[in-house]
């Protein structure tokens, strides 16, 4: 069960070797999590985080590997996560997301649709299926890990900050949709971070490292606002990027 | 049957279970066996997640409720779902008043067993379980009477078994007998908590009542100042009117207020005044049992002031020879500039036989923390540390937060808890979400 601050005891990562999750599932271990299911697409990745989450205070953690491409799947993954953890699942984080090079999928109809695959397909079907088991535990958590770039989106990144910016829409109906069931979905919108996914990558104003995301993460699943901004000042600064002219948005998006 | 969102008195940590409301026992036996997994609640004023079962079916108490007639020697047989408050508006008049009464009188007789709770009287008469001379338990293999000398076991591991051993239906106890509706209250202020612990450490035994409210915000030289009230009953009135029962709370909070409202700044504000108006000594000054035993009574639903986070009450209880845990608790939590409403100090006195009984000989410390400073989870965490290796404890009926690993320390008896909880129950039907939390119910 989770305690008074939103810290869970059981938890499941789908995208559990990204640098964000692994973050933020060092720090649910020093808090309270004990039980930690870890999926992604890199067996030795996951299994570095498995241990890093051991080091950190997890007592039992397992492994499952997916590919986000293969959405018929995605309700299987996530039964197969829960059954692993066999207990009541406190909070399942979807972290899953390709950043993709914008320039050489745009023309691709295949790389295109694998962008909207991974970063809104999959964790929609996902979803439903977390929905149900959660709701039927009358308690739980889920933290979505959306983008700041779903705020508003921009040329050079259609392709990425399109889907989440879909998947961060929609997960907010899924919020309300949850009210009454003792079920809660929590939004994480970071900025720019530095991690393995954004290498090469120009750093925009705001850039923090994976630890702030995860502290940041932390004080949110505490507060349990909709809406996590990491860092928190991101809040205004995404009033500013809605009501800019689009001429000087995409002027100052431009990499 | 109804789904009902659940949560305790603090406001954190819903859940959503299935609801029923049984009359009689039958009734009781008859929701156990078509339920998979149950606990009992009473008014929901556990502070964290002791009364509710996400998915699983809770067992709302309150229509198990009456009183019986009060014997010339002062038993009385009481339904479990009623309240202190329901139970005293009949005795007082009788001239009967509750062995032991918690802060607030909104309890079920049925909780006040399950979390065994204190009064002001613990250093003199013990806790609640004390005065249980029987009850009547059901249990998943069926309904039983127990008694110290009945499955004394049994009865033991239900008092302060926050209802993992079955579902009380009816509390046989021995009331107090008083010829007064007040209190007579000696009052005064210490200007630190080195002062106010040596004056309760001396005086404590020569009162029935004693309590401190420790101002945890001040700092320096004043760190823990704190007013004493210590009473005994009262003797018979000149006056030849009946005695007064409780009477209903006069004010209400609507709806919740912002949270962030009870901060650092208004909660320092508060104290301050507190303090100021508490006379630095007044002796003998008669008190409405009412006013002394459940001020909080008077403000209904007053946990909405703490907004939509809600807040955490802390408690723990340190042996007597850990005094210096208090001072450093009390200390950290200054240091940390955690907001804390004026906390409450008091002395314990022997434990009983329970087997998750919280307290024991020393002392004890209640805080209200407001949900919300990044600091608290990790500072609560630190003040664990320095319980546990006092050889304290945390209270369960008051706890939201404590890690599962720290349990079975605080708890020696836990197995001992479990291996009777599985005679009872050897299905695990009988869990909370705080047995879940805590490791607590197999």
């Amino acid at each position: 069960m989770e305690n008074a601050f939103g810290q869970p005891q059981n938890v499941i990562v789908l995208g559990g070797s990204s640098d964000i999750a692994r973050a933020i599932t060092k720090k649910l271990c020093t808090a309270r999590a004990h039980t930690v299911v870890l999926a992604g697409r890199n067996q030795q990745l996951l299994d570095e985080s498995a241990k890093e989450a051991q080091e950190y205070g997890a007592t039992k953690t397992d492994t499952l590997l997916f590919q986000a491409e293969e959405v018929a799947k995605a309700g299987e993954v996530v039964s197969a996560a829960f059954d692993k953890v066999g207990e009541n699942v406190d909070l399942v984080i979807i972290a899953v997301g390709l950043l993709g090079n914008q320039r050489e999928l745009e023309n691709d109809p295949l790389g295109s649709a694998r962008m909207a695959d991974v970063n809104y397909t999959w964790p929609v079907a996902a979803l439903g299926e977390i929905r149900r088991r959660l709701v039927a535990q009358g308690s739980g958590r889920i933290l979505v890990i959306s983008s700041v770039a779903s705020v508003r989106v921009y040329r050079d990144a259609y392709l990425y900050s399109g889907a989440k910016a879909g998947l961060d829409r929609l997960c907010q109906g899924i919020a309300e949709s949850l009210k009454g069931t003792g079920v809660t979905l929590q939004l994480l919108r970071p900025g720019f971070v530095r991690s393995k996914m954004t290498t090469g990558q120009k750093e925009a104003p705001f850039t923090t490292g994976v630890n702030e995301v995860a502290e940041n993460t932390m004080r949110g699943l505490a507060s349990g606002d909709l809406v996590i901004w990491s860092p928190p000042i991101l809040k205004y600064v995404a009033v500013a990027m809605r009501l800019m002219p689009n001429q000087i948005w995409q002027k100052l998006m431009k990499r | 049957m109804s789904k009902e969102t659940l949560y305790g008195w603090g406001r954190t940590s819903p859940s959503v279970s299935d609801v029923v409301s049984p009359a009689t026992e039958l009734e009781v036996i008859k929701d156990m066996s078509t339920a998979k997994r149950y606990i009992a609640r009473g008014l929901g004023r556990s502070y964290g997640d002791a009364a509710q079962l996400g998915g699983g079916t809770v067992i709302d108490n309150r229509d198990l409720d009456g009183v019986g007639v009060i014997s010339n020697d002062g038993v009385v047989t009481v339904g479990a779902g009623t309240s202190i408050d329901e139970l005293l508006s009949f005795s007082i008049p009788q001239g009967w008043f509750v062995p032991v009464t918690p802060g607030t009188r909104q309890v079920t007789l049925g909780g006040a067993v399950a979390a065994d709770v204190h009064g002001k009287n613990h250093h003199v008469d013990g806790s609640f379980g004390n005065h249980v001379l029987e009850m009547r338990l059901v249990t998943p293999k069926g309904a039983v009477t127990i008694s110290p000398n009945n499955d004394a076991e049994l009865f033991w591991a239900t008092i302060g078994g926050m209802g993992l051993t079955g579902v009380i239906t009816t509390v046989t106890l021995k009331m107090l007998k008083i010829e007064s509706s007040h209190v007579l209250v000696d009052t005064e202020r210490f200007a630190n908590l080195d002062a106010v612990m040596a004056a309760m450490q001396s005086g404590d035994d020569a009162y029935k009542y004693s309590v401190a409210w420790v101002d945890c915000m001040s700092k320096g030289s004043s760190m823990g100042r704190a007013i004493l009230t210590r009473g005994d009953h009262a003797p018979k009135d000149d006056s030849t009117k009946r005695l007064e029962g409780p009477k209903p709370a006069k004010l209400f909070v609507p709806f919740n207020a912002p949270s962030g409202l009870l901060n650092t700044f208004t909660i320092k504000a508060f104290n301050e005044l507190w303090f100021r108006a508490a006379p630095k000594k007044k002796v003998g000054q008669p008190q409405s049992l009412s006013a002394f035993f459940h001020p909080l009574d008077g403000v209904r639903d007053w946990n909405r002031l703490y907004g939509k986070r809600g807040f955490v009450q802390y408690q723990f209880a340190v042996p007597d020879n850990a005094g210096e845990t208090v001072k450093k608790a009390i200390e950290r939590l200054s240091s940390s500039g955690v907001p804390s409403f004026l906390a409450v100090l008091k002395r314990f006195g022997a434990s009983n036989d329970g087997m998750l009984s919280f307290p024991m000989p020393g002392w004890t410390l209640a805080l209200d923390l407001p949900v919300g400073p990044s600091a608290l989870p990790q500072v609560l965490d630190d003040l664990d540390e320095m319980v546990l290796s006092a050889g304290g404890r945390i209270y369960f009926a008051k706890d939201s937060r404590l890690s599962h690993e720290k349990v079975r320390a605080m708890y020696p008896r836990l197995d001992e808890f479990l291996n009777v909880k599985n005679r009872v129950d050897p299905e695990d039907r009988l869990i909370s979400d705080l047995s879940r939390r805590l490791h607590i119910g197999r």
